[in-house]
C-alpha cells in the first residue's frame, strides 16, 4: 500500500498563540483508509486540514500527499468545510462545476459530470434547483458531491455533518458509508463525535496535549459494510469508553 | 401574516402621505401668500399648465445630467473599491482621501466648477459625480471587504487564483450592496444635477425653478422640484425591480 499523506517532524504555530501547535508531530495515512481525527475542541483538528490545503505553512517538518512535497508539488484535496458553503447565485449543478471550472474543464464536460455526480450521489433532477431549496442534509450530500468533483484522491471532511440535527446526522453516516467504498478515496474525517468516528472509520487518531507531539492511533475492529448494531460489541463499547476518557483528560491538559 | 401586516402598514404610509399634504394645503391657506408658501393644490395646477417646457425641454436635460454623473459615478465608484480591495496599499492611500472629500462643503464650491467648465453641461455632471460616487465607492468597497473568508479559503483550496475569487466570489457576493447603492445614488444624483442647475445654466429643472424664484412664483418653484422627486422615485423603483430579479441570494450572504 502505498502512503496517502505523510506529516514528517511537522512542528507549527499560529503566531497569535504563545505556544506551538504541533511540535515535531509525525503521522502517516495509508492509501484507501478512512481516518478520523478526534480530539477536544481547540486542540488542532481543522489546523491539519489547514496545512495540507496550504492556508498555513509549518514552521519545520515536511508534509507529503500522495508521495509528493506539498509545497512543490500542491496537493488537489478534495476538502469538505462544516457549513456547505454552496454559492447562493449558483444553482446545484452549476455548484458541482465549481472545482472542474478551477481546472478549465470545459463547459459541456462539466455539465455532463455533474449531473452524473448527482445521480450517484442520489440528488438526481436537483442540477437545476438552487441551495436555498435544498433541506440541509441535501446541501451537506451537495457538498460531499462537489468535494468529489475534484477528482482526488484524497479528501478531507472537516465536520461535515456538525451542524445537522441527530438523524439527518446519522442518516448521512449511513449514507456515507456506503459512498466511501465505491469511492476508492482516502478520508481524512475531523470530528468530535466518538460514536461517528467507530462507525465510519477504519482508523481513529486521536490529537491529545498542547502541544501536540503525536497521535495514538487505533484501529476499528469491525468489517464492512456496517451497521448500527455492531457498535453494540462489547469491545466496541469498550473502545468507545476508552477514546471518551482519553478525550476527557485531553480536555483537562488544555 | 407578515404579508398582511406589510401591507397594511403601506397603506398607513399612504395615509400620512395624505395627511401631510392636508395640513400643507389648510397651512398656505391660512397664511394666504402663494409666493412664500403655495399650497399642494396650486403647484399641481402649476404643474399641469407648464406640463410641456417641464416635460418637453428641461427634464430631458435634468435627467441627462443625472444619468451621465450616476454613469460616471458608478465607473469611478467601482474601479475605486476594486482597487482598494485588490491592493492594500492603495487602500490605505485613497481611503482616506475619498472619505476626507466628502467634506468638502460640494454647494459651497459648485459656482467655481461653473467658472471653469462653463455653463454647459459638464460643470453640472461634476457636481453630480462629486456627490453620488462617494456612497456607491464605499458600499461595494465594504461588500468586497466583507466577502467571507470561508469561502474564500475554500476556492484557494481548490486551485482557484486571485482573478477567480475575484469573478466567481467578490462579484455575486457584492452585487446587492451595488443595488443598495445605485438605489442611493440615483436621488442624489438627481439633486447633484439640480444644485448645478440652479447655480448657472440655461436649461434643465434646476434652472427653471431659479427662474421662478427670481420671478416670485412659488408654485413655479415647486412645481418642477415634484417633478423631480417623482421621476427620482420612479427610478429607484425600477432599479428595485431590476434587482429583484437578478439578485436572489441577498438573504444568504
Amino acid at each position: 500500500m502505498k502512503t496517502a499523506l505523510e506529516f514528517k517532524d511537522v512542528t507549527f504555530q499560529y503566531e497569535e498563540d504563545g505556544a506551538p501547535m504541533f511540535q515535531g508531530l509525525s503521522f502517516a495515512v495509508e492509501q484507501g483508509e478512512f481516518i478520523s481525527l478526534i480530539g477536544a475542541s481547540g486542540c488542532g483538528k481543522s489546523t491539519v486540514f489547514r496545512l495540507i490545503n496550504r492556508l498555513e505553512t509549518p514552521s519545520e517538518g515536511q508534509i507529503l500527499a500522495l508521495g509528493e512535497d506539498i509545497r512543490t508539488c500542491p496537493a488537489r484535496c478534495g476538502f469538505m468545510p462544516q457549513k456547505d458553503l454552496l454559492m447562493p447565485w449558483r444553482t446545484v449543478g452549476e455548484n458541482l462545476q465549481l472545482p472542474l471550472e478551477l481546472q478549465r474543464v470545459p463547459r459541456e464536460e462539466r455539465r455532463r459530470l455533474a449531473e452524473q455526480m448527482l445521480a450517484e450521489v442520489g440528488l438526481p433532477d436537483t442540477a437545476g434547483r438552487y441551495p436555498r431549496e435544498l433541506s440541509g442534509g441535501m446541501r451537506q450530500r451537495v457538498s460531499f458531491a462537489r468535494t468529489l468533483m475534484t477528482g482526488s484522491e484524497l479528501l478531507l471532511l472537516d465536520e461535515p455533518f456538525g451542524a445537522l440535527d441527530y438523524l439527518t446526522r446519522v442518516s448521512l453516516q449511513e449514507w456515507l458509508s456506503e459512498q466511501w467504498p465505491k469511492r476508492q478515496a482516502t478520508v481524512l474525517f475531523v470530528t468530535h463525535d466518538v460514536e461517528e468516528a467507530l462507525f465510519l472509520s477504519t482508523r481513529i487518531l486521536v490529537l491529545k496535549g498542547h502541544p501536540v507531539r503525536q497521535m495514538e492511533s487505533i484501529s476499528v475492529p469491525l468489517p464492512f459494510p456496517r451497521t448500527r448494531k455492531m457498535l453494540d460489541q462489547p469491545e466496541v463499547t469498550a473502545l468507545k469508553a476508552r477514546l471518551m476518557e482519553g478525550l476527557r483528560q485531553g480536555e483537562v491538559v488544555l | 401574516m407578515k404579508h398582511k401586516r406589510e401591507k397594511s402598514a403601506k397603506k398607513l404610509s399612504w395615509l400620512v402621505l395624505l395627511g401631510l399634504l392636508l395640513l400643507w394645503q389648510v397651512g398656505a391657506m391660512i397664511i394666504g401668500a402663494a409666493y412664500i408658501l403655495p399650497s399642494p393644490v396650486q403647484v399641481f395646477i402649476r404643474l399641469w399648465e407648464l406640463r410641456e417646457p417641464l416635460l418637453m425641454l428641461h427634464l430631458p436635460f435634468t435627467m441627462g445630467i443625472t444619468l451621465l454623473g450616476l454613469l460616471i459615478s458608478l465607473v469611478l465608484g467601482i474601479l475605486l473599491a476594486v482597487w482598494m480591495d485588490q491592493s492594500p496599499a492603495a487602500e490605505g492611500a485613497l481611503y482616506p482621501v475619498i472619505v476626507a472629500s466628502q467634506t468638502i462643503p460640494t454647494t459651497a464650491i459648485a459656482p467655481l466648477f461653473v467658472l471653469w467648465f462653463g455653463y454647459g453641461i459638464w460643470s453640472k455632471v461634476l457636481v453630480a459625480v462629486l456627490m453620488t460616487f462617494f456612497p456607491i465607492t464605499i458600499t461595494v468597497h465594504d461588500a468586497l471587504r466583507s466577502v467571507k473568508r470561508e469561502m474564500e479559503e475554500y476556492l484557494l483550496t481548490c486551485g482557484a487564483g486571485k482573478w477567480d475569487v475575484f469573478r466567481k466570489l467578490k462579484v455575486p457576493s457584492a452585487l446587492p450592496a451595488l443595488f443598495s447603492a445605485i438605489r442611493m445614488a440615483i436621488p442624489i444624483s438627481v439633486i447633484g444635477a439640480a444644485i448645478g442647475e440652479w447655480l448657472g445654466g440655461q436649461k434643465g429643472l434646476g434652472y427653471f425653478s431659479k427662474r421662478m424664484m427670481t420671478q416670485l412664483d412659488g408654485a413655479g418653484v415647486f412645481a418642477p422640484i415634484v417633478l423631480l422627486s417623482a421621476v427620482a422615485m420612479l427610478a429607484v423603483w425600477i432599479a428595485g425591480r431590476i434587482e429583484k430579479r437578478l439578485v436572489t441570494w441577498r438573504k444568504e450572504l
